[in-house]
């Protein structure tokens, strides 16, 4: 029987964190209960809706299925990391332009998957950007309105980066 | 909190050899999108786990002086279609493995978990058969390499031992050197669904004298195991590439396989859309091949 806990280190929003954590927890609990980071989600904790998604190196990952104690070394990012002095990043205001929320439980989710996609810098055709953001699922806004959210963003970074 | 009985780490694979032979409880877990789930469920509770997360040498992918193609059992679909050598050598594997479940997934499973998992529906599996690949399976003592159609034993199980791992997914270079391919997941939504059917075509055209000289057809979904066409297949090598081989490639998979009724599709429609998906998958090899269609 598991009785040791396991002394994590990891990089959380910029800040190191070393915590001891029990082998079977998810990463999802440990930044839930732990961490206070509230933003990820406990949807089906089977991986199926991306409620939990955090970015883990560079890449999205459903943090109900990943153990805490894989995070050791690891850079990770959740919603809570993205604002600068209060203020809200380009892609969360434009999902709040382009309504883009209802009840909000699938926000931060969509928005850290968005968040990697829009960082890429590439410009996607609609049916790309839609197969980008497919590990997610809202049960409110009809998926529309997201999309349109990113895609604004993509064409405003991609006028700029010409524009420069 | 997961129902997991013990958690070991290995850092080798004679290290994961040992721990699984001194804990006959336990299991493998890579990527954890298969046995974390399972574990959710119940079906795996109270299981020991080995991980094999932390093996440098099962992860990313090498190709060899003679060409064969070395693909760790650890490496994630995501930096398999990512790969250089993959999108140079085998893009279809690297297209195949990118329809997996949705990004948060190919991000996490792997291609060693895909095969040994079992599953028949398996996105990778019909292409790594259409391939001809081999499994290199270490125990810490010397270990071994098969076919993959002979590790595939039945539905979710395969040719794995207590103690033994799947290291590498190799891809000889004569099997892919001047081959294409393609693969058809058919499901009820474009992502994060599991295939009704699938099938992967690989196939090697001589464009000068228009002739289909080798051909491979593989399907998933189609029987308890991933199922080579091998009937379709001598029946189609060597003709000529027109209408009259596409016509044949429809009808003769429909006598070849055998699908079962299920809640996903009945037998009659998987019939159907197994004839299809072959052709399409054909065409579009010999598309990418430069042959002529007509
Ligand atoms: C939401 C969701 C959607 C999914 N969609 C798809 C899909 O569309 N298509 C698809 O094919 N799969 C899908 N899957 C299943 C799963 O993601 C894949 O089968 C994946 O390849 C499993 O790899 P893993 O590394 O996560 O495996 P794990 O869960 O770590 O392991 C799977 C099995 O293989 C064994 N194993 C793993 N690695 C090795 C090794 N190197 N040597 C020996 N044994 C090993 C384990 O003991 C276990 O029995 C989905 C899963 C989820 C949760
Ligand atoms: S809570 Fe993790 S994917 Fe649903
Ligand atoms: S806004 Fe309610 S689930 Fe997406």
């Amino acid at each position: 029987m598991i009785r040791d806990k396991v002394l994590v280190k990891c990089i959380v929003n910029g800040k190191e964190v070393a915590e001891y954590v029990d082998p079977r927890e998810s990463l999802l609990d440990m930044l839930r209960n732990r961490l206070g980071l509230t933003s990820v989600k406990k949807g089906c904790e089977v991986g199926e809706c991306g409620a939990c998604t955090v970015i883990i190196d560079g890449e999205t990952v459903d943090s109900c299925i990943y153990l805490a104690v894989w995070a050791e070394g690891k850079n990770i990012r959740t919603l809570e990391g993205l604002e600068k002095n209060g203020d809200l990043t380009r892609i969360q205001e434009a999902f709040i332009e382009e309504g883009a929320i209802q009840c909000g439980f699938c926000t931060p989710g969509f928005v850290m998957s968005a968040t990697v996609l829009l960082e890429r810098g590439e410009v996607l055709t609609r049916e790309a950007i839609k197969k980008h953001m497919s590990g997610n699922l809202c049960r409110c806004t009809g998926y529309q309105n997201i999309v349109n959210a990113v895609e604004k963003v993509m064409k405003e970074n991609a006028a700029e980066n010409e524009g420069a | 909190m997961y129902d997991i009985e013990n958690y070991y780490n290995a850092k080798s694979v004679e290290e994961a050899a040992a721990l699984l032979r001194e804990h006959p409880d336990s299991r493998i877990i890579s990527g954890g999108s298969d046995v974390l789930i399972k574990i959710r469920e119940g079906k795996m509770a109270g299981t020991s786990l080995v991980c094999i997360r932390d093996i440098k040498e099962i992860q990313g992918i090498s190709k060899k002086e003679n060409g064969d193609i070395y693909i760790g059992a650890g490496t994630t679909f995501s930096h398999i279609t990512n790969d250089p050598i993959i999108q140079e050598c085998i893009p279809v594997l690297g297209e195949a493995v990118d329809q997996v479940g949705g990004p948060q997934i190919r991000n996490i499973g792997t291609i060693g978990g895909n095969i040994c998992n079992g599953a028949v529906s398996a996105d990778s599996a019909p292409t790594v058969f259409s391939l001809n690949a081999l499994l290199r399976i270490e125990d810490g003592n010397g270990g071994r390499t098969v076919p993959v159609k002979e590790f595939y034993l039945g539905p979710g199980r395969v040719d794995l031992k207590r103690g033994e791992i799947l290291t590498h997914v190799i891809i000889p270079a004569e099997e892919y050197q001047g081959y294409h391919g393609h693969y058809i997941k058919y499901s009820m939504r474009k992502a994060m669904d599991i295939a009704t059917l699938s099938c992967s075509v690989v196939s090697r055209v001589d464009t000068e004298k228009n002739i289909l000289e080798d051909v491979r057809i593989t399907f998933g979904v189609a029987a308890p195991v991933p199922f080579r066409c091998e009937k379709t297949e001598a029946a189609l090598k060597g003709m000529p590439v027109d209408e009259k081989l596409y016509q044949t490639i429809e009808e003769s998979i429909r006598q070849e396989i055998s699908p079962r009724d299920s809640w996903r599709a009945s037998r009659e429609f998987r019939l159907q859309i197994g004839g299809e998906i072959a052709k399409r998958a054909l065409i579009r090899t010999v598309e990418l091949a430069g042959g002529n269609r007509k």
